[in-house]
């Protein structure tokens, strides 16, 4: 007989794994509006962020109901307390793909001559990383999370070196400030995207090993041990 | 980049967790089982446990009906064969075996509090906490009145009933007759408290003062308490193991068996999918 409990705990994970596909379908859709110079498009995503909110304030009231009444322990506790930041962390993204769908607004008006090369880069492994620490989720794969961290580093020297390319440019050509400051918005919404896709990830190996590895709080203590099959 | 549908997604499924290795304990030792198996008659219903009981904190033990708890709890105490059950194996208090002693000696330094109060009910609530005091030759009523007042304030019910002492000890409530038990307990200066049970007859509010007393006893105390409900045993215990026919399937710091216990068999009763 499946229980009540267990009926909740799948609504909430589907609620999620819901959430996280149309805030991944809005991050795509904001990037190709900058590529395109698709305005309507991205004033499409401006418009539709709502929706995402209320996924965010669906997961909450169903954590502080299971919570109040159920009070879950062991695997069940990491999965609402995992789903509660996973939910929050897909919230502040779809609020980047925004913020990127605002960019294209404005490369309307000011496009820059010479875009940056890191940009489509950048856009492609920040939506990788999301969708493999998405994935990471509904599989419950610590290996696969684990790949997600791996490759934030990257895309932050990414960022760094597409600043610095504006920094030359705007030294070069003065006229080009706005655009310029765009571009920088626009690399920083992406390592942001990439960013909290980091976070996923690191929340999906607390779920599956009850790890703790953001800021480090690892690298002191002891790795995992064998589960034991009794 | 292809955006997969809901439909396409495969059904989430939980994998066994790993927990991290418990760190290795420092605590020392007031009691410890060694290779203990009790039986009642032919049937076994403790199997070869080993277990350790550090001083001043509280052990919670948890496990279905029937899985032993209360049974390993009675042989710590050697009330195992006051119930006609036989065993094998030690239990070492600071060091000495427990059954190459006085069982008497024994019940002295190791206390316990049953799940139902039992007050002697011909007598007042002063006479229940002074009767183990006279049962053990203390004549000195200045002193009997003063360990009386200790052991009811240590059971946080003295100032209940320090205008009433004379009154018996059934006219209590439910509550407070299990707190005088636990003062009762107390009096005679115990190393060790056992508890099977102690709040599971009673309401939310004496239930939370029974596990503030707890709480607070572990200070002087070291507490071993066996309960059904496992919210108690993560509120009030330091360590909790788990019970599951007859056999201690795990044990470690409250914190790590209700967050992330290393046995599955741990995880399914904790999370309530058995028992």
């Amino acid at each position: 007989m499946e229980r009540r409990f267990e009926k909740e705990l799948e609504s909430l994970k589907t609620t999620l794994i819901r959430m996280g596909s149309v805030v991944e379908e809005h991050c795509k859709l904001a990037i190709k509006s900058v590529f395109e110079e698709d305005v309507p498009a991205a004033q499409k995503i401006i418009d539709s962020d709502d929706r995402i909110n209320s996924f965010e304030i669906e997961i909450d009231n169903a954590v502080i109901d299971i919570l109040a009444l159920q009070q879950p322990v062991a695997s069940d506790l990491r999965l609402i307390l995992a789903a509660q930041k996973i939910s929050n962390d897909l919230e502040r993204i779809g609020d980047h793909a925004v913020n990127i769908a605002e960019s294209t607004v404005q490369f309307s008006k000011t496009r820059p001559k010479e875009p940056s090369m890191e940009i489509p880069k950048m856009s492609e492994l920040a939506v990788a990383m999301l969708r493999d620490a998405l994935d990471s989720f509904v599989h419950v794969s610590p290996e696969l999370a684990q790949a997600v961290l791996t490759r934030d580093d990257l895309i932050d020297e990414m960022n760094r070196s597409m600043t610095m390319e504006v920094v030359e440019l705007l030294q070069k050509n003065k006229k080009f400030i706005e655009g310029g400051l765009e571009l920088v918005r626009l690399s920083r919404n992406l390592e942001r995207i990439a960013d909290l896709a980091t976070n996923i990830a690191e929340e999906v190996i607390f779920l599956a090993q009850a790890r703790i590895v953001k800021h480090h709080a690892e690298e002191k203590k002891t790795g995992p041990v064998e589960k034991d099959a009794n | 980049m292809e955006l997969a549908t809901i439909e396409e997604l495969e059904a989430p499924t939980m994998e066994i967790p790993q927990a991290t290795q418990p760190e290795i304990k420092t605590i020392p030792e007031k009691m410890i089982a060694q290779n203990l198996n009790c039986f009642f008659g032919k049937t076994q219903a403790i199997k070869n446990v080993t277990l350790s009981i550090p001083t001043q904190k509280v052990l919670a033990i948890i496990g279905p009906s029937g899985c032993g708890k209360s049974t390993f709890l009675r042989s710590l105490n050697r009330m195992h064969e006051v119930a006609g059950g036989t065993m094998t194996g030690t239990v070492l208090l600071d060091g000495l075996n427990i059954y190459d002693s006085d069982p008497v000696v024994v019940r002295r330094r190791v206390g316990m509090v049953f799940q139902k109060a039992n007050p002697f009910p011909m007598m007042s609530i002063f006479d229940n906490v002074a009767a183990g005091l006279r049962l053990n030759g203390l004549g000195d009523k200045n002193k009997v009145n003063e360990i009386v007042e200790r052991s009811l304030k240590q059971a946080a019910l003295w100032d209940e009933v320090k205008d009433s002492l004379n009154k018996s000890g059934m006219s209590l409530s439910g509550g407070q007759q299990q707190r005088l038990c636990i003062a009762r307990t107390l009096a005679v200066d115990p190393e060790v408290v056992l508890m099977d049970e102690p709040a599971s007859a009673l309401d939310p509010i004496s239930t939370a003062k029974i596990e503030e007393l707890i709480y607070d006893l572990k200070k002087n105390y070291t507490i071993t308490i066996v309960t059904h409900n496992m919210q108690q045993a993560a509120r009030v215990s330091d360590y909790t193991a788990f019970f599951y026919v007859g056999e201690l399937i795990e044990v470690d710091d409250t914190k790590t068996m209700f967050t992330a216990p290393r046995k599955k068999r741990t995880e399914d009763y904790i999370t309530g999918r058995f028992g």
